[in-house]
């Protein structure tokens, strides 16, 4: 009930939470989704040496764990880290580099396989026309967007289902780096289970709200485009 | 503007494939001059899609040489098209696959809008023109791969069964889009299943079992009076292999015997 009152009086902390965790979330997965299509692509193109190590690893860091993960970036980007001068550590951008080194190797592994297919389908014809690999990748993507759209929201329910990397280097912060999944952790520590149970239903909603528009919108091209 | 340097005639010097350690095309060695319709007949197996793809340079040659004319002058990619069995398409327009095509051969705007409004319309597609191309019908879609290796202006033009899955009226339309191409100068080379269209279509005609070219002769010549005896019995509907293995049964028994 009490999270059912927050939602219809739209708790402004609620809709903080619910703002930051959309936030970081679809920030992560637009920088993973620019990374990781034309990475996959490349892979499922291009022959080079160390081919198949990338895709081994590329299929093996779909299942990274996310503590692993936060506790990497958590030690590179602190104070004593590489990358501690620029004082990103317990900030939104923090959490969202940890989604993307978690959701970028999803992206590209999924987008590796759909553009082989769409490669043994369309080579000789791309060939025929004067397209080598460099100039069919852009060409595949394109063709490949419906398709690459799953491999996208793969990486979104990735990213907002998160919880032990954007805990560890946004470190739950009240107004500051407070998400959905960190204040439904919060919660529970705290006994307070119905209202843990109520922000798991907003973002089990947000998170199908996301994906059936984005069915939606895929089903309708694709029904135009045969 | 001048006209680009003719590319043919297209010469095949000892040309072998070999893929899984099979000899797949063996020691081909045949020239293309520019005007005549070649088209190529044989089994299933006989390698004949295999050997419009090494012409086009989708694939080497294990040994042996492709030789077009004048590459000093000019690239003899720009000047070749393929049209295959099955048309792919582009997730895209109608016009914008052609545009796609005419793109990657740097053809500059204004040019590919002329030339695609051009082919189209010579394709009987302009109705269809804006869309999606994947909607169309396969035989609407074997029309658009015409018209978009139409648009190239190839010197050349393989065609691997363009009709093989195209009922009679659609069989008709893509072969008078072919004709057509030809009047305007480009040199076809095409592979068949289809006696019939072989007869249609044929200016000159190879036969080719296995991966070796038995017999190259004028259409007219090859279809009254071939001279190969495989060529024979495959002009007249007789399953080859069954011949086959008469022939070498009674060559067994009777090594010496002539037919």
């Amino acid at each position: 009930m009490a999270a059912v009152s927050m939602v219809v009086s739209l708790d402004p902390n609620l809709t903080e939470i619910v703002g930051l965790s959309l936030q970081v979330s679809l920030g992560a997965v637009a920088i993973a989704a620019v990374i990781g299509l034309p990475l996959g692509a490349a892979a499922a193109l291009f022959r080079f040496p160390g081919r198949n190590a990338l895709v081994i690893l590329l299929n093996a860091l779909m299942g990274l764990p996310p503590v692993v993960v936060g506790l990497i970036v958590y030690l590179a980007i602190s104070r004593a880290g590489p990358f501690g001068v620029f004082g990103l550590l317990f900030t939104p951008a923090a959490m969202i580099i940890a989604q993307v080194v978690l959701v970028t190797p999803i992206i590209a592994a999924l987008t590796r396989q759909v553009i082989e297919d769409l490669w043994f389908e369309y080579e000789d014809q791309l060939r025929s026309l004067g397209a080598d690999p460099a100039k069919a990748l852009p060409t595949l993507l394109w063709d490949g967007r419906f398709a690459l759209i799953t491999a996208v929201l793969a990486g979104f329910g990735r990213a907002s289902a998160e919880v032990g990397a954007v805990m560890i280097v946004g470190g739950n912060i009240d107004h500051v780096t407070r998400v959905m999944t960190t204040a439904i952790a919060l919660e529970v520590s705290k006994g307070d289970l119905s209202l843990a149970l109520g922000l798991g239903l907003i973002l089990l909603t947000l998170s199908t709200a996301v994906n059936g528009a984005v069915f939606l919108i895929k089903d309708m091209a694709e029904r135009r485009h045969a | 503007m001048n006209a680009p340097a003719s590319i043919l005639p297209l010469k095949l010097d000892n040309v072998s494939f070999e893929a899984g350690g099979k000899r797949l095309i063996k020691d081909m060695t045949c020239t293309f001059e520019a005007g005549p319709r070649t088209v190529i007949v044989g089994p299933n197996g006989a390698g004949k899609s295999l050997f419009l793809r090494i012409c086009h340079g989708l694939l080497s040659p294990s040994a042996g040489k492709v030789i077009w004319q004048n590459t000093g002058q000019t690239d003899p990619r720009l000047h070749q098209a393929m049209v295959f069995q099955r048309p792919v398409m582009l997730r895209r327009s109608v016009t914008a696959n052609i545009d796609y095509a005419l793109k990657l051969r740097n053809v500059p705007k204004p040019e590919r809008r002329q030339l695609i409004d051009e082919s189209l319309s010579r394709a009987g597609l302009g109705r269809h023109r804006n869309r999606p191309a994947r909607v169309l019908s396969f035989g609407e879609q074997q029309k658009l791969a015409l018209a978009r290796a139409w648009a190239l202006k190839p010197q050349i033009l393989f065609l691997d069964e363009p009709t093989a899955s195209l009922d009679p009226a659609a069989t008709h339309s893509v072969e008078e889009i072919i004709q057509a191409i030809h009047q305007q100068g480009t040199r076809i080379i095409m592979t068949t299943h289809d006696l019939g269209q072989a007869k249609r279509m044929a200016d000159d005609v190879m036969f080719l079992n296995r991966g070796r070219l038995l017999e190259r002769a004028p259409a007219e010549k090859f279809f009254d009076e071939p001279e190969n005896d495989l060529a024979r019995a495959f002009v007249r509907g007789e399953l080859l292999w069954w011949r086959l293995g008469k022939d070498n049964k009674r060559n067994q028994k009777r090594p010496n015997n002539e037919e």
